[in-house]
């Protein structure tokens, strides 16, 4: 067998993110790391209430009243979203690590569903809790 | 941590307009990426008309037609022109496929694509680019290497300690059936280069094409070495850096499935701890 050519300079990496075409899983795939990393924050809000109750009803006060702010409930809005878009993304990856799930239409359709049913669900849980306060 | 950014040497320049053909009625665009290792510069996107009524329905019939009758520099891989050697294989319109079976009206209606994130030339341009991430050698022709290297780390050969029987290994119907869907694989590299997995740890995580293979050895009854093909997979990153992201599936021109495959495996590697 004849030698290989040896590249003499330095060969380019071809672009990838760049020109790649969005899947619906991928994006969702994406979609669910960005949330996970976000619950930190959602998180950090629940330990902040939490301290406030175990503080006093100064503290308290004073958090209950950002909370209950325009700019407050539209943070536990967007926090409420990317809390159940991430449990959705995880009952998608639970089953797929089931194996099953996926066939082209099937891994279509978990993927859309995660997206709109995390919607949904957002809206029902604040029509539900602003309804029953 | 991934990087995702292309390096210096890598970032894509203006390249130059190719002029029209003659009298031509029916053009198409072509916008296709190209990068010679002897002129020091960067990768460059060259913009190609190409004749319809004169160029077949492929898209590789469209790369042979500007290779023949526009520029003759343009390089790339392809022989079969049947879907069968895997030559051909490159990212069309953002999605990795086989230039000769991909048609050239197909690739420009994706039916998985997120619609508000893909994004399409004005003039209805193709976009041709070499299979992702991947470092290249000429024009479309990217270094399988690697990615050759890690279907051999698989060992994808029959592994037996009985003594071979005179005549072939026998197999029942049923086992052979668990084959389909394995080893029609043509080793493109389409999946494990559309994988962004594989993107930021090709080279520790073994990639959907390469795990497809194994797992088409893990399950042939014939085989009798699966407890050592396991432990050879047992690794955070050879077989576990799959995180069911599915562009393996949504783009393997033989219409496989390499991401259920990996699932198996993780099934088997769980099925044999209990």
């Amino acid at each position: 067998m004849a030698p290989t050519a040896r590249p003499t300079v330095a060969q380019p990496l071809s672009p990838h993110l760049q020109i790649y075409r969005w899947t619906w899983t991928m994006a969702m795939s994406v979609f669910h790391r960005i949330t996970g990393t976000a619950l930190y924050g959602g998180t950090a809000l629940v330990a902040i209430w939490l301290v406030a109750l175990a503080s006093g009803p100064a503290a308290y006060g004073w958090v209950a009243g950002f909370f209950g702010s325009i700019f407050g409930k539209l943070i536990l809005f967007v926090y409420t979203w990317i809390l159940l878009h991430h449990m959705l993304g995880g009952i998608r990856h639970f089953v797929w690590d089931a194996g099953i799930g996926f066939d082209k239409t099937q891994r279509l359709s978990l993927a859309r569903m995660t997206l709109i049913g995390s919607t949904a669900l957002t809206v029902v849980v604040w029509v539900v809790g602003l309804l029953a306060r | 941590m991934a990087q995702f950014n292309l390096p210096k040497n890598s970032q894509i320049t203006q390249g130059k307009s190719w002029p029209a053909p003659a009298g031509a009625k029916n053009l198409q665009t072509f916008r296709i990426y190209r990068w010679n290792p002897d002129d020091g510069q960067n990768p460059r996107v060259d913009t190609y008309l190409v004749d319809r009524e004169d160029c077949g329905p492929m898209v590789l019939d469209a790369l042979l037609w500007i290779k023949n009758k526009v520029d003759s520099t343009l390089v790339f891989r392809r022989s079969c022109r049947e879907g069968i050697c895997g030559s051909c294989a490159m990212n069309i319109e953002g999605q990795n496929a086989l230039a000769c079976t991909m048609g050239i009206d197909e690739c420009k209606s994706p039916d998985n694509a997120l619609p508000i994130l893909t994004r399409k030339d004005k003039d209805g341009a193709i976009r041709i680019y070499p299979l992702p991430h991947m470092p290249v050698l000429k024009d479309l022709v990217p270094d399988l290497t690697n990615f050759y290297a890690q279907h051999a780390a698989i060992e994808p050969w029959l592994q037996t300690d009985t003594p071979s029987p005179e005549k072939e290994w026998r197999q029942t119907p049923e086992d052979r059936a668990r084959l389909d869907g394995l080893y029609e694989c043509i080793l493109c590299a389409c999946c494990s280069t559309s994988c962004p997995s594989y993107w930021w740890n090709g080279e520790k995580f073994l990639g959907p094409a390469a795990l497809l293979q194994a797992y088409r050895w893990l399950i042939d009854s014939r085989d009798e070495n699966t407890g050592a093909r396991l432990d050879n997979l047992h690794d955070p990153f050879r077989l576990y850096r799959c995180h069911t992201i599915m562009n393996c599936a949504n783009t393997c021109p033989k219409s496989l499935n390499p991401a259920k495959a990996i699932a198996e495996i993780k099934k088997m590697m769980v099925e044999r701890e209990v």
